[in-house]
């Protein structure tokens, strides 16, 4: 039995906490929350200097060729600190989707640009108001160009380029293909737009017959969507772990500092007991989550279930401490300069991200009746 | 990661695999084809001749020095040997609170001519313990027993009652924890003691639970008359040699196995017609169905962590702190949720496919949820333990027993 992180793993993870615990204090965060920077360039800078975009990426293209595990517990610090770093955007889903789906010519590009930190992807789906399925997707490729409007993107404003999510003309889910746009070209403009998280900024991409080229076959967008988001459905849920356990540490250290009728509130059992609850829901992700790497890394044949269960498990883990933090801090912990807010709003939106626990509880069920069926 | 054996665990593995294939029955697919009831005599028999064939091949308790049977070896053995063991037809339970909790005890507080009596007998399923701890009035809170233990010239008179006793009814020998001195607070006027449940003045009476099954006991002390010898550890350090054996206590209580899970209840809502068609349909269904699935696999995978642990040498971490705390609950609401997908006939013991299973988890589960550490203990130990956050206001700690307001 070897449920558990190398020592090597481990130390890595250590290495990315401390650095982003000098780098990325709270006050980072803040900054980039109140201001209008797309992102915290010193603190990304300095994770490209240690590897982290580089991490996943062959050393054919320019990476260090490490496995998933590297890339899980890089995750779990980036989400312990809320780092406002477009990690979750490029080095998760544009860098999955290219060694996905990518050809060589595409690999050998955008891997190398995006293992030295040059390009910054992001992941284009949405269009608005509807959860996106291939019946509803709007944007149009076809000879080359790419015409439509995507909203929100992750990072729109700040990415070099974008893997877009459009309608290539085939029937049912073949409807959709996913296309490699390069965002700096005049016919696509790009509008931040507001969200509740302004730490991690969204923008709006238009595209007015952008050039872009296919990533992946015609017709294989949704299909290759889906592999997409089972691997970001596990590297998420490690930032999930990490932020939950930084919510659910900040609560403890509150309650045990704040007196309310003459001791501790965190001596009361309705403060233990909510506390305590916390770290049930932080296991139990955990445990889901260290299965949904195993997966990962082995290519194993549970992984679309592994990756439902980390899902399910992470997001109610992050969304359950991130709101019992605000309230074991009771009314200062509604305030604008509370720390409390930036793991609310990130669970919020990573919850969202890769669709809701709902979408996701569904899959799973689907995906136990197919394995109990084989 | 892997969920592997080492080599060395591969191997014993396997020579535990040959020995019980040798020495016991396979179970078939089903696995609800056996399930052991405390109250059948034959069981009774039947697990002891299972414990002594055990014993005698090594395997009963691993862990344990040599001379008391063991054979020092690692936790992760007798891991291993309980995983394998649970895929054969063998009556189990009768043994697990002596070997796990009593005999621990009597080896930290016990002499060489008592070890040396009783430690061999209970290993081979020879004499049975019990665990005389709850009374009427001290659950969770165990250090409030009132059962009296009065000196009496060189021994002791023991009055007062127990209750919850696991196995009482078929136990031979008993540790007991009781008040020597009620003008002290309450924690320091305990001591404990091990005796013969056949000493006169001794009288167990089964509780019939609520599931209507009879494994607990009311025991009765009416001038039960012991030596000095028999006490364990010192007049007044009772509750030290209690936290001896409740840590004990937290390695020892299980999950209960061979129970319905998330398949069954998945078979059951194909085969459940709703309104808009198969149960397996409908969202919320499936909302349950995923969210008892990754507790399941949480649960499950949990567990590996801390044999991942064990496997290595290491001490496990807190991690299996979470496991009462989330199976009881979820057995009581799973089966309360199966029993409303078969409709009103949820509530009948007949005809409905696993009915009678699902009910025995609904009722099952209320008596889970407090056994061996309530919910509330159990949150409570997880959040001071595990977060460092303050014990409880104790209004009691430092007044004498005798003082104390009675309930």
């Amino acid at each position: 039995m070897n449920f558990d992180f190398s020592d090597d793993q481990k130390l890595l993870k250590e290495q990315v906490r401390k650095f982003l615990a000098d780098k990325c204090p709270t006050k980072v965060v803040r900054r980039v929350l109140d201001g209008n920077e797309a992102f915290a360039d010193e603190v990304w800078k300095g994770l490209v200097e240690l590897g982290v975009p580089a991490t996943g990426i062959p050393e054919a293209y320019g990476g260090l060729g490490l496995s998933p595990l590297e890339l899980c517990v890089i995750a779990e610090e980036i989400g312990r600190a809320a780092a406002p770093v477009p990690f979750d955007s490029s080095v998760i889903l544009a860098t999955e989707a290219v060694k996905l789906a990518g050809s060589e010519a595409q690999k050998k590009k955008w891997l190398s640009e995006l293992a030295e930190g040059k390009a910054i992807g992001t992941l284009a789906i949405t269009e608005g108001s509807q959860p996106p399925r291939p019946r509803n997707i709007r944007t149009t490729f076809g000879g080359g160009k790419l015409n439509g409007r995507k909203v929100p993107v992750i990072d729109g404003d700040a990415a070099t380029f974008a893997i877009v999510l459009a309608n290539t003309g085939g029937q049912g889910d073949r409807a959709v293909s996913l296309v490699l746009v390069d965002l700096a070209q005049t016919s696509v403009k790009k509008r931040r737009v507001e969200t509740i998280d302004p730490a991690r900024k969204h923008a709006e991409l238009s595209f007015d017959g952008a050039s872009a080229e296919l990533l992946g076959a015609e017709g294989e967008g949704w299909r290759l969507l889906e592999r997409l988001y089972d691997a970001a459905a596990i590297y998420f849920a490690f930032a999930q772990v990490g932020g939950a356990e930084a919510a659910m540490w900040m609560a403890r250290d509150y309650a045990l500092q704040r007196q309310a009728f003459g001791r501790a509130i965190g001596s009361y059992q309705a403060i233990k007991h909510k506390l305590a609850d916390c770290y049930v829901k932080l296991e139990l992700a955990r445990s889901n989550a260290y299965y949904g790497a195993m997966m990962l890394t082995d290519g194993g044949a549970d992984l679309p279930l592994a990756a439902a269960a980390a899902r399910i498990a992470a997001t109610e883990a992050y969304d359950f401490a991130s709101k019992e933090n605000i309230q074991t801090h009771g009314g200062i912990g509604f305030t604008w300069e509370a720390d409390t807010q930036f793991h609310y709003r990130r669970a919020r939106v990573m919850a969202l991200s890769l669709g809701g626990p709902m979408a996701w509880k569904d899959k799973l069920v689907t995906r136990l009746e197919q394995k109990n069926a084989a | 990661m892997d969920f592997n054996d080492t080599p060395e665990e591969a191997a014993f593995r396997k020579e535990v695999r040959a020995w019980l294939d040798a020495n016991a029955t396979r179970k078939s697919d089903d696995k609800r084809s056996f399930r052991a009831r405390n109250d059948d005599p034959n069981l009774l028999k039947k697990a002891k001749e299972w414990q002594a064939k055990k014993a005698a091949a090594g395997y009963a308790r691993m862990t344990w020095p040599k001379e008391f049977g063991g054979r020092g070896a690692s936790p992760i053995l007798q891991v291993i040997y309980q995983q394998e063991e649970a895929n054969y037809l063998v009556p189990l339970g009768f043994f697990d609170i002596g070997l796990g909790m009593c005999i621990p005890t009597m080896m930290a507080y016990a002499g060489p001519e008592h070890l040396k009596r009783y430690v061999k007998p209970a290993l081979h399923g020879e004499e049975i313990w019990c665990q005389l701890f709850s009374e009427p009035a001290a659950g969770s809170d165990v250090a409030g027993i009132r059962t009296r233990a009065e000196r009496d010239g060189d021994g002791w008179v023991i009055n007062g009652q127990k209750v919850w006793t696991s196995g009482a009814h078929y136990s031979d020998y008993g540790i007991i924890i009781t008040r020597t001195d009620p003008a002290v607070p309450k924690h320091q006027g305990l001591t404990m003691f091990f005796l013969s449940m056949k000493t006169p003045g001794v009288e167990v009476r089964p509780i019939k639970q609520m599931s209507g099954g009879a494994n607990f006991n009311e025991v009765f002390f009416t001038d039960v008359r012991l030596p000095d010898s028999q006490r364990l550890g010192k007049v007044g350090e009772g509750w030290k040699a209690a936290l001896t054996t409740l840590m004990n206590e937290r390695l020892a209580v299980g999950l209960p196995s061979g129970g319905l899970d998330v398949d069954e209840l998945m078979e059951l809502a194909r085969d459940t017609d709703l309104e808009d068609g198969p149960a397996i349909k409908n969202q919320q269904v499936r909302g349950k169905i995923a969210d008892w699935y990754v507790q399941q696999q949480g649960l499950k995978l949990t567990r590996y962590r801390t044999l991942t642990a064990l496997s290595k040498g290491q001490t496990p971490g807190p991690e299996s702190s979470i496991i009462k705390i989330v199976a009881a609950p979820k057995m009581q609401d799973m089966g309360a949720f199966a029993m409303e997908l078969m409709g009103p006939a949820g509530i009948m013991k007949e005809e409905v496919p696993h009915a009678a299973g699902f009910q025995a988890q609904w009722i099952g589960g209320a008596g889970f949820r407090i056994a061996g550490g309530t919910d509330e203990i159990l949150r409570n130990i997880v959040a001071e333990r595990v977060l460092g956050l303050p014990a409880d206001v104790r209004v009691d700690k430092d007044v004498p027993f005798n003082k104390l307001g009675k309930s």
